[in-house]
Formats: structure tokens, C-alpha cells, sequence
């Protein structure tokens, strides 16, 4: 019946939603901040912590829909381990293939990202997958306690 | 007489529209709703032969433009049953309208200390521009509560009034809950104790007749787009006596008598409160779609929705998962809700795939989103031509979807 919704609402998004990854309050965090996309209510809180410029861990808790959850649920997984600098650059490069601006997609240089690629065909959506990302640059930066999408 | 819906269905040439390959069916009727052709004719044939600024000039456009102008305005006024065409102000929406008077009415009248009684159900544009207005004055934002069902709390609406008590503006039905408002006691109540009363109706007027002398409200609010009118084009109605003791809102061309840098003089009613070149064409489609409205009849629109409502909301109770938000025994053609696990954007963008346009977030109405403890909920609203049939499409699109997400 939905399939014309097989490149945005793919299983790996079913799984990531029904059972989020790192989805826990942090102790000891060494960043905390709030996303939030008023357009829709989502609504996330990222944790991370900190060992010099590594990222040794990442965690959220929070309510949104399948996108976001799935998003931010496969960040927390893929940041781990990252240097802060290759993690924003995993943010730039997650930016183009959601909003589709360059030529060539780089969908291999994101890895399982790849597989919220799709919603660059739903322009009402694209904040959904990119909650995360703009609240992790947030944290990075240390420069706030709460960013929205708006 | 049977209602004649295939009439209808084919008098809104976007019905034909195939969304992503499907059908469309169209849902989202409480945000705006489609257009008749003739509303769409009385533009092509405005701009084809008679447009022109309208109270300007002699010259036979003008005159034919501010004929047709003038002409819905009267349109306005016995559709709502007003007095008097005095009474009819043209503004861009209801938003606009509620601005105007919190301006104007609320600046002249309410003072340090004074209190502004809201529901919990209100849209935002009732709370903020009260909200910006108190926090001016000094006054102070009084909400009467709701129960679960969605239903105002009478006995503690009514403990609100007081001396202090300048205004009280409600929703007449709720554009998030459906929930239709007992307008009549509220504004008994109000009465009773020399309180003006101002009515959102944006979401009631294309639902049901409205007879503002029979209902008595001081102010009756709404937007032309959701009444199957273009755009840009509301109506701010007040009881004249009010509206003359009010200081005009904006300055400009059309609202004076005469100006000198000294001093200007103001024009009368309606023209005080319309600075500016109007929304012309949109004022003349909102005329075009009364006069629709009124070939086909409030009374049976009314009924023929609330068969709509009774239908959806008997297919959703048989949902599992599925909760209704607001269920007032008095309710208009809204079927919000929730699905168990399942964010309504995503509900949203699945129906949408099978040509269903609903409405999900948080309605302008985060207030009411908070009293559910729900950040958001899916919205299926009815119009006039909506079918039994379209619901059926719209529920199983629901079920499938439940099954997808597993
Ligand atoms: C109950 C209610 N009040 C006010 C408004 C605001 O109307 P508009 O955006 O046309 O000014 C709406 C529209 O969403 C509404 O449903």
C-alpha cells in the first residue's frame, strides 16, 4: 500500500524508531543540549561526553517521530569514537544528502546514514532528520542549552 | 431533500486533483478549505471587467468595483444577520481581527489590574495578542479550564467573572478539539455582569448558521479562507454602539474624513477601521462564496457534516490504538487523534502518500497539546463536500499504516 514511501521509510528506520539506540539519560555527561523542532513538537536531549577532541560516548532521551528518532538513535551510534572535527564534518556531509543540494550524493561517505537519504524528497520532513545533527553542532560548540529548528 | 453532494464535488475543481497518482481527499478543511468555481469566477471576472480601486474615483470601473465591494458586504451581514452593514468591518483574517481589537477596544478599556477571561482551548491567535496586551497595561489573563472530554468547566468559568472582569473572548468551536462552545450561557454570564464578549468563529462559521443578534456577542470574528473564500480577506463584526466608541486602529487613506497636519478627522463605520486599499477581489470572492453557501444552506452543510463526524468517529473507536482527542458531546467535523507509538507526522506523510491530506502538529494550540501531554496529534476535519466514502479511505490508509510500523 505505501509504496511509493519505500525510500524514505525503510526497515532500518522501522527498527531505529521501535527500539532506539543509547536512548538513556547520561551521568557525568560533559554536554547536554536541547533540540527542538516547533513545528512539530519534537523534542530531544543529547549527551555527550568528552575525552580531549574525542566523543567516547553519546545518548538521548526524548519524543519524535520515526525520522527523528531513527536519526538521532544512528548518530548517537556513528559519533562514538569520532574526533569532534570528523564529526562535524559528518554533519556537513549529512546536510547535503538530506537537503539534495550537491551533485554527487557522497551516500558512502555517511555510511548507515545513507538510509535517511530520502527525505530529501519530502521537504516538510528534512528538519526531522536533521534535529539531531543541529543539536549536536550546538553541543560541539558549546555554545548553547537549547537550539530549535525554526 | 436528499443532499446534493455529486453537485457539489463538482463545483471545486481541485477534487480532481490525483495526488501522488491517487485520488485526492481532502482533509485538512479546519486549516483552509477549497474553492467553489464561482468563487473562483467572481476573481477571473473581476479582473477581467471591473477592477478598479474601489471609493476613490468616478470614473465606471470604480464605481462597479466599489458596488461589487459594497454589495458583499451586505452579503456579510445578512448571512451572519447582523444590524447593520456598519457593523461589518473587512480585516485580512481572524488573527487580524482579534489584533484590532485588542489595539483598539482592549487599549481604550482595559487598565492595570484588569482581567481578560480565555478558555484552555483557545488558538493562539486568542491568547497572544491578550497576552501582549496585559503585558502592556498590567491586566491580567484569566483561562477557564476544560475537562478531558474536551468541555469548558462552566461552574469555573462562571467564578472567574468578577468586577475586575473587561472582557471575555472564547472560541465558538475549537479548531483543535472540535468542541463546540455554549456560546449563548457564556455570553449570559457575561452579560449579567456588563462583560463584552468577543467570539472566535473561525472554525464555526463554515460549519453551522450563525445569527449574531441571536446569540448577542459583542464581536464575532473570522477568516474568509476557511469559509471557502479566498485569502486575505476576514470580517471583524461589532456591535455598532462598541464599534463607534472605539479609536480607530490604523491610519491611512479611506479611514478619514479630512486631513490637515493638524488634525485629522475620522470617517464612520465601517470605513474607521479599514486604512488602505482592501483586500478588493477577496472581499468580492468572500460575497461570491455566501452566495454559494446560501444555494446549498447552513442548516443542511451542518447536518450533512455531523453525519460525516458520527461516521469517522464510529470507524475510529473500532481502531486499536487509536485515541480520539476531544470528545464534547457538542462537537463540529473534527477528528483529532492519536495512534499508540506512532508520531502524526509520520502518519501525516504516510497518508499523504495515498493521496489523504491531514493536518498534524499542534494546531496552533500548544496549550491544548499540553493539557493532553501529546506533542502533537493528527487532525481529519470535514467540509461540505466531504464523503462516507473518503473516510473509508481514510481509515484504512490508518490501519494499513498501523500494520507497516508494526
Ligand atoms: C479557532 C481559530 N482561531 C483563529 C484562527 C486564525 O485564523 P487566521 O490564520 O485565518 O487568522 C484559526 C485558524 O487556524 C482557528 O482555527
Amino acid at each position: 500500500m505505501f509504496e511509493d514511501l519505500r525510500d524514505l521509510y525503510q526497515e532500518v528506520i522501522f527498527d531505529h524508531n521501535r527500539n532506539p539506540r543509547n536512548f538513556h539519560v547520561m551521568e557525568n555527561y560533559d554536554r547536554m543540549v536541547e533540540g527542538f523542532n516547533p513545528l512539530c513538537g519534537d523534542r530531544l536531549t543529547l549527551f555527550l561526553k568528552l575525552d580531549g577532541e574525542t566523543i567516547t560516548d553519546a545518548s538521548f532521551q526524548g519524543s519524535g517521530c520515526a525520522i527523528s528518532t531513527a536519526s538521532v538513535s544512528l548518530m548517537t551510534e556513528i559519533i562514538k569514537g569520532k574526533t569532534q572535527a570528523e564529526a562535524e564534518e559528518l554533519f556537513h556531509t549529512f546536510h547535503k544528502i538530506t537537503t539534495g543540494k550537491s551533485e554527487d550524493l557522497q551516500l558512502e561517505a555517511v555510511g548507515k546514514l545513507a538510509v535517511l537519504a530520502g527525505v530529501r524528497e519530502y521537504p516538510a520532513r528534512v528538519k526531522c532528520a536533521t534535529l539531531a545533527w543541529h543539536t549536536l553542532d550546538a553541543a560541539l560548540k558549546n555554545e548553547q542549552q537549547s537550539i530549535s529548528t525554526e | 431533500m436528499t443532499y446534493p453532494i455529486e453537485k457539489i464535488r463538482a463545483d471545486f475543481p481541485i477534487l480532481n486533483e490525483k495526488i501522488r497518482n491517487k485520488p485526492l481527499v481532502y482533509l485538512d478543511n479546519a486549516a483552509s478549505c477549497q474553492k467553489p468555481q464561482a468563487v473562483i469566477d467572481s476573481l477571473v471576472h473581476l479582473y477581467s471587467h471591473d477592477y478598479a480601486n474601489v471609493h476613490r474615483g468616478v470614473h465606471t470601473l470604480s464605481v462597479r468595483s466599489t458596488d461589487l465591494f459594497e454589495a458583499a458586504r451586505e452579503k456579510v451581514k445578512s448571512f451572519i444577520n447582523a444590524q447593520s452593514e456598519k457593523e461589518i468591518i473587512f480585516v485580512r483574517g481572524t488573527t487580524d481581527a482579534i489584533n484590532l481589537i485588542a489595539q483598539t477596544y482592549g487599549k481604550a478599556n482595559i487598565h492595570a489590574g484588569d482581567e481578560i477571561i480565555i478558555t484552555a482551548m483557545e488558538h493562539h491567535s486568542n491568547i497572544v495578542p491578550w497576552q501582549m496586551l496585559c503585558e502592556e497595561k498590567g491586566a491580567i489573563l484569566k483561562v477557564a479550564p476544560m475537562n478531558l472530554a474536551g468541555e469548558l468547566l462552566m461552574p469555573e468559568f462562571e467564578a472567574l467573572l468578577n468586577a475586575k472582569t473587561k472582557l471575555v473572548t472564547v472560541v465558538h468551536m475549537s479548531n483543535a478539539l472540535g468542541t463546540i462552545n455554549p456560546v449563548e450561557k457564556i455570553i449570559e454570564l457575561a452579560h449579567a455582569q456588563n462583560i463584552p464578549v468577543l467570539l472566535d468563529g473561525a472554525q464555526a462559521i463554515p460549519h453551522m448558521p450563525v445569527d449574531v443578534q441571536a446569540l448577542d456577542c459583542d464581536f464575532y470574528v473570522f477568516s474568509g479562507h476557511k469559509l471557502y473564500a479566498p485569502t486575505g480577506v476576514g470580517v471583524l463584526y461589532g456591535k455598532q454602539a462598541l464599534l463607534e466608541a472605539m479609536p480607530p486602529y490604523q491610519g491611512g487613506g479611506d479611514m478619514i474624513r479630512t486631513v490637515t497636519f493638524e488634525k485629522s478627522t475620522y470617517a464612520g463605520l465601517p470605513h474607521k477601521f479599514e486604512a488602505g486599499t482592501p483586500s478588493i477581489a477577496e472581499v468580492i470572492g468572500l460575497g461570491a462564496a455566501i452566495d454559494y453557501l446560501n444555494s446549498i444552506g447552513m442548516e443542511a452543510i451542518a447536518a450533512h457534516e455531523a453525519e460525516l463526524l458520527a461516521y469517522a468517529t464510529e470507524q475510529a473507536l473500532q481502531i486499536d490504538g487509536l485515541k480520539i482527542i476531544g470528545e464534547a458531546k457538542e462537537k463540529g467535523g473534527i477528528l483529532s487523534f492519536t495512534l499508540h507509538k506512532i508520531h502524526p507526522h509520520d502518519i501525516g506523510t504516510m497518508l499523504d502518500s495515498l493521496g489523504i491530506a491531514i493536518r498534524a502538529g499542534h494546531h496552533c494550540a500548544m496549550p491544548v497539546m499540553d493539557f493532553y501531554k501529546v506533542p502533537a496529534t493528527a487532525r481529519a476535519s470535514f467540509a461540505m463536500y466531504n464523503t462516507k466514502a473518503e473516510i473509508d479511505v481514510l481509515m484504512s490508509g490508518i490501519r494499513n499504516l498501523i500494520e507497516m510500523f508494526g
